[in-house]
């Protein structure tokens, strides 16, 4: 599903994050990317939904060349893909629903689809009961169960999560955890960048190690690898 | 674009607008003041332009003769006038016809001829027209060197001034159009400017969702249209308002229509939809310069 060929990344201030990276990822894999800080995690993520584009090398999505793609294609391959934020980035004055509706509004689905659509989204996370809450009113777990259920409410192939739980503590952090593998059980590739390790390591799943912005170690059914 | 979708930019762009009211009233006040010297000087040209043209078609020559010289010798004169280059017609009138003329002019207040006590002052004279404006000078100096000639009488001067007055308000009034013009633009940017500053989060969340360039841009796009639509309206109030004023105390105090007015509606309201066009305009151009430089999706 995502092909990174040689992908160096230099940003315009000198700093190389990402140095001849190439790595493949399956439709339906749940990849852990790990790191001491700097390494490139979040810069690599970014790569995929193009927020970034690398100064070297190629990336496919699906087959297609996100490097080279015109900018005008951009929102589409976006549409692919749910980003999970450390920070959750919901908007505070939109209730529940609206932040999670808000995803399809702006890729402007029909008023149909989003009243099916979004309570079928907090559902999942189990936030059937807050739909009118205001975020401020929610707790901190509540809050990233927002966030995921705008990345998934259009049904994304991939969703990314960048550190979802930094922000959380061990238990919320689960709850957490659990939904991003309902989500990949249903067939959706699951990439997160984390420095949990607790969570990495009862994992069990595919885990990729940066260091300086190269690719360290990458094994199936991985642990975190790191003294905290 | 989905009615649903112009209903969420609408929204949004009005939202903005309450948000930055000082921005707003300074853009709004700006777009309102250039449009109203637009349209005033628009009209005060359209006006200009007319009655000099009117005046240069119509300037005669009149050329008054001698008390002494009578009818007949007066009558004699025409082969003469018109054998002057640059003569297109010299119309005889004699002094009956004057004094009828006279009375005609004078309406109610006729009281005045019969003051003359049935004596007619009036000399015979001639109204001689050029076949071009300029031919007025020296068409008028042959005609002074006639030696019935008492007087002649011509607009000398009048159709030069009246055009320089043109060129002048034209100049003036584009040359403050313009800057005020600008000044609403680089206002309306930075009001926009402003919206784009305190929803930049919102944007950001906006592109990862994956809505389109101009799906972002549509409600900073129409905000800066509303600001100027909504400048240009205000002028057009005023410049109808205050032109219908005009007009009115021209008609009924002055009781006289020398320059033709235009009471037409149908004026007022092409100046109108210009004025409301170009402001939309205006707008338009002052948030794509903020989007430009501010909104890089
Ligand atoms: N926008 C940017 N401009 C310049 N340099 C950047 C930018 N973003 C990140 N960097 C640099 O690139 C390198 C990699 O950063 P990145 O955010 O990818 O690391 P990370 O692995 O996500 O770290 P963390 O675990 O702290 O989140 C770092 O040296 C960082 O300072
Ligand atoms: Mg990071």
């Amino acid at each position: 599903m995502i092909n990174f060929i040689n992908v160096s990344m230099v940003y315009p201030n000198g700093t190389k994050a990402l140095i001849d990276v190439s790595l493949r990822i399956a439709k339906g894999e749940f990849v852990f990317l790990v790191g001491p800080s700097g390494a490139g995690k979040s810069t690599l993520t970014k790569l995929i939904f193009r927020e970034e584009q690398p100064t070297r090398g190629q990336i496919l999505f699906n087959g297609k060349n996100i490097s080279r793609m015109k900018p005008r294609e951009v929102p589409y391959l976006r549409r692919s893909v749910g980003v999970i934020f450390q920070d959750f980035k919901l908007l505070p004055n939109k209730t529940v629903a609206e932040n999670v509706a808000f995803a399809l509004e702006v890729i402007e689905a029909s008023r149909r689809e989003i009243e099916k659509a979004v309570p079928d989204a907090l559902e999942r996370v189990g936030l059937a009961k807050k739909a009118g809450a205001m975020p401020s009113e929610l707790s901190g777990g509540e809050q990233q169960r927002v966030g995921m259920a705008r990345a998934i409410v259009n049904n994304p192939p991939l969703v990314i999560a960048d550190e979802p739980t930094g922000n959380l503590d061990p238990d919320t952090s689960g709850e957490i955890m659990h939904l991003l593998q309902e989500i990949n059980k249903c067939g959706t590739t699951v990439i997160m960048a984390t420095h949990a390790k607790d969570i990495v390591d009862g994992m069990k799943k595919r885990v990729v190690a940066l260091e300086k912005g190269r690719v360290v170690r990458d094994e199936e059914r991985g642990g975190y690898g790191y003294e905290d | 674009m989905r009615i649903k979708t112009f209903g969420y930019f609408s929204r949004e762009a009005l939202i903005s607008l309450r948000r930055n009211s000082w921005m707003v009233l300074a853009s709004v006040g700006t777009v309102a003041v250039s449009l109203i010297i637009v349209g005033m000087s628009l009209i005060t040209v359209m006006y200009a332009n007319y009655v000099a043209t009117y005046l240069e078609s119509n300037v005669e020559i009149r050329v008054f003769l001698k008390t002494d010289v009578n009818e007949d010798n007066a009558r004699a004169l025409q082969d003469q006038i018109k054998s002057i280059p640059g003569v297109a017609k010299a119309e005889f009138i004699n002094k009956d016809k004057a004094l009828e003329d006279f009375r005609k002019d004078l309406g109610e207040q006729q009281n005045m001829i019969e003051a003359l006590g049935g004596k007619n002052p009036l000399p015979h004279l001639y109204k001689v027209t050029t076949i071009s404006p300029q031919d007025i000078v020296k068409v008028a100096n042959k005609l002074q060197a006639l030696q019935q000639t008492d007087q002649i009488k011509y607009g000398q001067g009048v159709v030069e001034k009246l055009f320089a007055i043109t060129k002048w308000v034209r100049m003036v009034g584009l040359t403050v159009m313009v800057l005020l013009g600008l000044a609403a633009i680089f206002l309306i940017a930075t009001t926009i400017r402003l919206t784009v500053f305190a929803r930049r989060k919102e944007i950001q969340i906006m592109k990862i969702l994956g809505a389109t360039d101009w799906f972002i841009r549509w409600p900073f796009l129409m905000e800066g249209m509303i600001l100027g639509f909504i400048g240009a309206l205000i002028a057009v109030l005023i410049v109808d308002v205050s032109y219908a004023a005009f007009t009115d105390y021209i008609l009924t105090e002055l009781s006289f229509n020398i320059i033709g007015l235009n009471r037409d509606p149908r004026f007022l309201v092409s100046l109108g939809v210009a004025l409301l066009g170009t402001g939309t305009f205006i707008g338009a151009i002052g948030s794509g310069i903020s989007m430009r430089k501010f909104l890089r999706v």
